[in-house]
């Protein structure tokens, strides 16, 4: 293949398939989706590869795959660590024979995520090995060490990039192809793949001793180095290294220690940096880790160092750090000047605020308009989910009271309707979603009874992570077509009441057919089917004719981004407009139309 | 060759492909690149950036003040980056606004004052007018690109780019790119800098 600009995603791919992967499976999630698309790409079918309907069915399955000896990656976002932590926690009790990496995307900022949590915390927690790589061209080669070093320890291992590292773009020296590696096969032994309290405790106990020795192996790893000299010492990590060096460039007086293993910590090559230093400044994102393992060193080993971060107040205590903003640490921390650079924009006139909103033509937007509509004058409650339809948030549509994690719709509209029984209590839920976490909602409802419209919002994909197929698609990722699941036939065979498919964009029986749900008691769904406009083509656009009377009833009511105000007139962008006719609906003096005289 | 270059915009308008066009031209011109991208819910109409380093080693994010070129799709987002700019740096902007949902105030005219009393290198375009002939605003991405080699900023050689347009875009809309992207040139070019 040669050389190669990819995505750092696409290089820790290429990694992946350098290291003879051969089983990848995953659930997309920003900033890791690209992982798994990229292997699509070159997949000749030596690797099994799957987007397994969550994360913790992605881990377990190639857990049992690296349990025969075949070398395993796992990839998800961080958030869907926490959904993966349950074999996760086992798994690091009983270890693997095939080297098997998981791959937990971080996401400073964050950018597009619910928490800033930091996986390298996670890795301390189930006591197994992390790497940390700096950027697309490291995280190439460090994914395939990190296989390595998996099988080495027969323990499962974390690889945590960071979104800047995910969707970083380098160009890369790709490899020819490599075949899956050879494997031994299953072999049964019950001590040691059936975890029991005995087992546990055993291996506990093998895990403590042996972290250390991790701890020594890493200290002359190459991913963990120390550059320049002198009484004061940057520790970092990660794409915070990066910046590090942007802004320190030749400067050599100051000692600048990279720490690509963060746990088992390379005390011994740490200890070595420490050597005749006085002061260490910590710079890292999310939590202070590599700040907390000095200090404790400083005190183990009784150093009188001054160690300043996050604890301290001076580094960063939430979002991502820039060149910017780790020169400004640094500055403060050495007692030198800031040097301001560039163009001063401090008179700059005031900017408008674009926070991300459904796109036009979403039949989302169409969805939560007819709820919202029906319910007028009637107390509800909206629980929403993870997904594009968690824009729904955004005025003029207001239609999300609640959104915490993938699923919690469901259950949270129950949690809502045991405190208020006279609202009506609704859970909207995308399609990838309902069989990632919606179904045990579902039947935890029936089961306890309680009062509820499900909302599925089926765009027949998972849109807002880059329109991966899902098990109601009828394709999946080793390019076969399927079966597709049925939500309609899965909720009525749990003992949904009642049960309507209607299109969103057919307002008025959309909007009948929840005031028809609303009157009826127990658990009740309704399936708004209709298809992503990201992937769809042709439009018929609309224009707004003469009969306009500026009313702005388009604007105020549906909040779409193709209509505009330009010289006190309502304007539709048609360059935007997708034809989905939402607005030509609710327009009172039928101004809105397309060519077709429509 | 060291030059960082600044794209900027509202999702959906096309700064990926641009970036992805100077990126695969400045490789094929022997240098060394790093990129980074907005990528994720802030895609839904939300403002992004592409940072594109050619010839550093460092960090894929530009640092502030560094940045010799920026291609603003939108005025008030050319402000919104404009600290990122060598004080000698130059903008190229499009004059036409996108206005969000939630602020059908906000006026681009006073961001294109502001742009003028700020930069001493600012090329104004429209891309209406630019992508008029060619039916569809869709192109502006490769016209604007086009300004930016025609003036010369870049250091990009605009036949690389257009090697690149051959390869990267699909053959149904290759002729309307490259007439766009030779527009933009003939453009940029009125404006020689340096």
């Amino acid at each position: 293949m040669g050389k190669e600009y990819v995505m750092g995603n696409g290089a820790i791919a290429f990694g992946a398939i350098a290291a003879g992967a051969g089983l990848v499976s995953g659930y997309p999630g920003t900033p890791s989706s690209e992982i798994i698309e990229t292997i699509e790409k070159y997949n000749d079918g030596g690797i099994h590869l799957e987007w397994s309907v969550n994360e913790k069915a992605a881990l377990e399955v190639a857990a049992a795959a690296a349990y025969a000896g075949m070398r395993t990656m796992v990839t998800m976002k961080q958030v869907g660590l926490n959904v993966a932590s349950d074999p996760l926690m086992s798994l690091a009790y009983v270890g693997v024979k095939g080297g098997m990496v998981i791959v937990v995307a971080d996401d400073p900022g964050p950018i597009s995520s619910q928490t800033e949590q930091d996986t390298r915390r996670f890795a301390g927690y189930a006591r197994i090995p992390v790497f940390d790589p700096v950027s697309p061209e490291d995280a190439y080669i460090m994914i395939q060490e990190a296989f390595d070093y998996s099988e080495k320890y027969g323990t499962p291992v974390l690889f945590r990039p960071t979104t800047r590292i995910c969707h970083g773009y380098a160009s890369i020296d790709v490899p020819q192809k490599v075949a899956a590696r050879a494997y031994e096969g299953f072999i049964k032994d019950s001590k040691k793949w059936v975890i029991f309290p005995r087992l546990s405790y055993l291996n506990h106990a093998m895990i403590e001793e042996r972290n250390p020795k991790i701890g020594k192996d890493f200290s002359t790893y190459r991913a963990n180095t120390c550059e320049g000299s002198g009484k004061t010492a940057i520790f970092t990590g990660g794409i915070s290294y990066a910046y590090v060096k942007d802004v320190l460039k030749d400067r050599t007086d100051i000692k600048l220690c990279k720490i690509g293993t963060p746990y088992p910590f390379p005390e011994d090559f740490a200890l070595e940096c420490l050597l005749g230093v006085e002061r260490v400044l910590c710079i890292e994102e999310l939590s202070p880790v590599i700040e907390e393992e000095i200090q404790k060193l400083a005190g183990i080993h009784g150093l009188n160092i001054e160690i300043c971060g996050k604890r301290t107040s001076d580094g960063i205590l939430s979002g991502e750090y820039s060149a910017d903003t780790a020169a400004q640490v640094i500055h403060k921390f050495m007692g030198e000047a800031d040097t301001e650079k560039g163009i001063d924009v401090t008179d700059a006139p005031k900017l408008p605020m674009r926070p991300p909103v459904l796109c036009a033509g979403c039949p989302h937007r169409a969805s939560f308009y007819a709820v919202k509509k029906a319910m007028a004058g009637r107390k509800a409650y909206f629980c929403g989910d993870i997904g594009c339809y968690t824009l729904g948030n955004a005025m003029p549509l207001d239609m999300v009271d609640t959104c915490l994690c993938m699923g919690a719709g469901i259950t949270m509209a129950q949690g809502l309707h045991w405190t208020d029984a006279d609202a009506v209590s609704f859970a909207f839920v995308g399609d990838s979603t309902f069989f990632a976490s919606g179904m045990t909602g579902v039947a935890n409802a029936i089961y306890n009874e309680a009062d509820m419209i499900l909302c599925v919002l089926d765009n027949s994909t998972t849109a807002m992570t880059g329109h991966q197929p899902h098990p109601g698609t009828g394709r999946n990722m080793m390019g076969d077509m399927v079966e597709k699941l049925n939500i309609e036939k899965i909720l009525s065979a749990m003992g949904v009441s009642a049960i309507e498919t209607v299109n969103p964009f057919a307002l008025e029986h959309a909007i009948n057919t929840v005031r028809k749900m609303a009157d009826i008691k127990g658990v009740k769904a309704i399936i708004f089917k209709a298809p992503c406009i990201a992937l769809e083509k042709n439009f018929n656009k609309l224009h707004i004719s003469e009969k306009c009377i500026s009313c702005k009833k388009c604007i105020r009511e549906i909040g779409c981004p193709a209509i505009s105000i330009i010289d006190e007139k309502v304007v539709i962008d048609e360059g935007l407009c997708t034809g989905c006719g939402l607005c030509a609906t609710l327009c009172p003096v039928s101004a809105i139309g397309g060519d077709d005289g429509e | 060759m060291n030059k960082d270059i600044l794209l900027c915009g509202v999702g959906g308008q096309g700064t990926v492909l641009a970036s992805k066009l100077i990126a695969a031209s400045a490789m094929a011109m022997g240098e060394t690149v790093h990129s980074a991208e907005t990528i994720g819910m802030a895609q839904r109409g939300g403002s992004v950036t592409s940072h594109v380093r050619i010839g550093a080693e460092g960090a894929p994010l530009i640092p502030k003040g560094e940045a010799a070129v920026m291609l603003a799709f939108e005025p008030a987002e050319a402000v919104r980056n404009l600290s990122y700019m060598k004080e000698d740096g130059v903008v190229i902007v499009n004059r036409i606004p996108v206005k969000p949902v939630t602020d059908s105030d906000y006026d681009g005219g006073v961001m294109i004052d502001y742009l003028k009393s700020k930069c001493k290198n600012l090329i104004v375009v429209d891309a209406e007018e630019l992508c008029r002939p060619f039916g569809s605003s869709k192109f502006f991405n490769v016209a604007i690109l086009g300004v930016a080699v025609g003036s010369g900023s870049t250091g990009l050689d605009r036949d690389k780019v257009l090697d690149e347009i051959e390869r990267t875009v699909p053959e149904r809309f290759l002729e309307a790119n490259r007439q766009a992207f030779l527009t933009g040139i003939q453009l940029g070019g009125n404006y020689g800098v340096k």
